[in-house]
């Protein structure tokens, strides 16, 4: 996931169901989060597109999706943002975060 | 029906887990918030023997995957009541009844507020309580730190690297926060202290826009320009709710010597919440063991 730039992000998010998270290296909650993005990866990373963004090397990104307090974790199905948090989440959230297209199917 | 549970997932509550699971116990540990408890908030952890300079974060996360590892089962659940006397422990979450034959509060403390005109209504909106946490919010701004101790001192130097100037304001003479930190944060060329000064009001219109701070050998006011302040002036327990059958001090910890045992059999309590004179992470990894043991050897009389 090297030179992610805005047109290749709107890319990777454009087709089903992503989970951005936006952190940074010093940001202590983002590192607490780090084993939970990975479980849920194992878990979902089949189905759901896990995407991690470093607010200060890609803060352009940062800015345009509106992003003031780390960590924020944004679903995004077929490039539409449906929901949002901010700071640690457990897992069962981020799987409530991107089951609800289909729960409200 | 567990054979514990532990109130709490913070560096005392964690440990315990981990002494339980080992110790054969069937463990739950439910938490309100975050896993990790206060110890996130240290930048870095420079007193914790064998592991000098490691972030706070990181032994958090540690912790967490080591307790997780091994079994144990960690719930975020809000309490809402719970009943501590008599065989079994019931605890009742947003989510349902909870039941064990052992609990262990390790409930751990929370930060304590200023209590100044101003405070409560910019909290979260230029009043912060973590700088680890809400720093980057104020990238290139003017900033107050209250306090003196390490958390003050620590702040004030992940500030320093953000924001154009950082203001540490402290009530007594000399700082309590360790010396090599302390001498850290005086070579920032954009921190100012201001000491025996205490603060007495945050004003601002739309946001906070000024703090001001009285001196308290000369009666001097002074009013600096801000956007935003950090209080690190220590923290206090919340156990109100175990209170009805849980001995507590007259400031809220949990009234329990160096054994963990509480007044009621099969409750222990472990880590800051605990009535005890140093309250330190190897203190409360300690409480962590010696809790979870005391639950055990209590199971199996």
């Amino acid at each position: 996931m090297s030179n992610l730039t805005k047109e290749n992000f709107e890319n990777m998010i454009s087709n089903g169901m992503s989970l951005v998270d936006f952190w940074a290296e010093w940001c202590g909650y983002c590192r607490m989060l780090t084993p939970v993005i990975e479980e849920f990866q194992s878990k979902h990373g089949g189905e759901i597109k896990v995407i991690k963004i470093n607010v200060d090397s890609e803060r352009e990104l940062a800015g345009l999706y509106g992003v003031n307090t780390l960590p924020t974790l944004v679903v995004f199905k077929d490039g539409e943002e449906i929901d949002r948090k901010m700071g640690f989440q457990p897992i069962e959230v981020l799987e409530e975060m991107t089951d609800r297209p289909e729960r409200n199917a | 029906m567990n054979d514990l549970i532990i109130i709490g997932a913070g560096t005392a509550g964690l440990t315990s887990a981990i002494y339980g699971v080992r110790a054969g116990l069937s463990v739950k540990v439910i938490e309100k918030a975050f896993y990790g408890g206060q110890i996130i908030s240290t930048v870095s952890i420079e007193n914790y023997p064998g592991m000098p300079g490691i972030n706070g974060a990181d032994f958090a996360v540690a912790l967490y995957n080591q307790a997780k590892s091994l079994g144990a089962n960690i719930l975020y659940e809000k309490i809402e009541s719970a009943t501590l006397s008599g065989d079994i422990k019931k605890i009742v979450t947003s989510n349902g009844v909870h039941q064990a034959k052992t609990v262990i509060i390790a409930t751990g403390a929370k930060p304590r507020r200023l209590g100044v005109p101003g405070e409560e209504k910019w909290i979260g909106r230029g009043v912060a309580f973590c700088a680890t946490c809400d720093a980057p919010l104020y990238r290139g701004k003017d900033i107050a730190v209250v306090g003196g101790g390490n958390v003050a001192i620590g702040d004030a130097i992940i500030l320093s690297e953000l924001c154009r100037t950082v203001t540490v304001i402290h009530r007594f003479p000399v700082f309590e926060a360790e010396q090599l930190q302390l001498e850290q944060a005086k070579s920032k060329t954009n921190v100012q202290f201001i000491t025996d000064s205490v603060v007495r009001e945050i004003t601002g219109d739309k946001k906070i826009e000024e703090i001001t701070a009285e001196n308290k050998l000369n009666g001097q006011i002074t009013k600096i320009p801000i956007d935003g302040v950090f209080v690190a002036i220590g923290s206090e327990p919340d156990n109100s709710m175990f209170a009805s059958e849980i001995h507590l001090d007259e400031m809220g910890y949990v009234i329990a010597g160096e054994d963990c045992r509480t007044n009621v059999p099969g409750v222990f309590a472990a880590g800051d919440t605990r009535t005890k004179k140093i309250r330190q992470i190897v203190t409360a990894t300690a409480d962590g063991s010696v809790s979870a043991l005391a639950a055990k050897e209590y199971l199996s009389i």
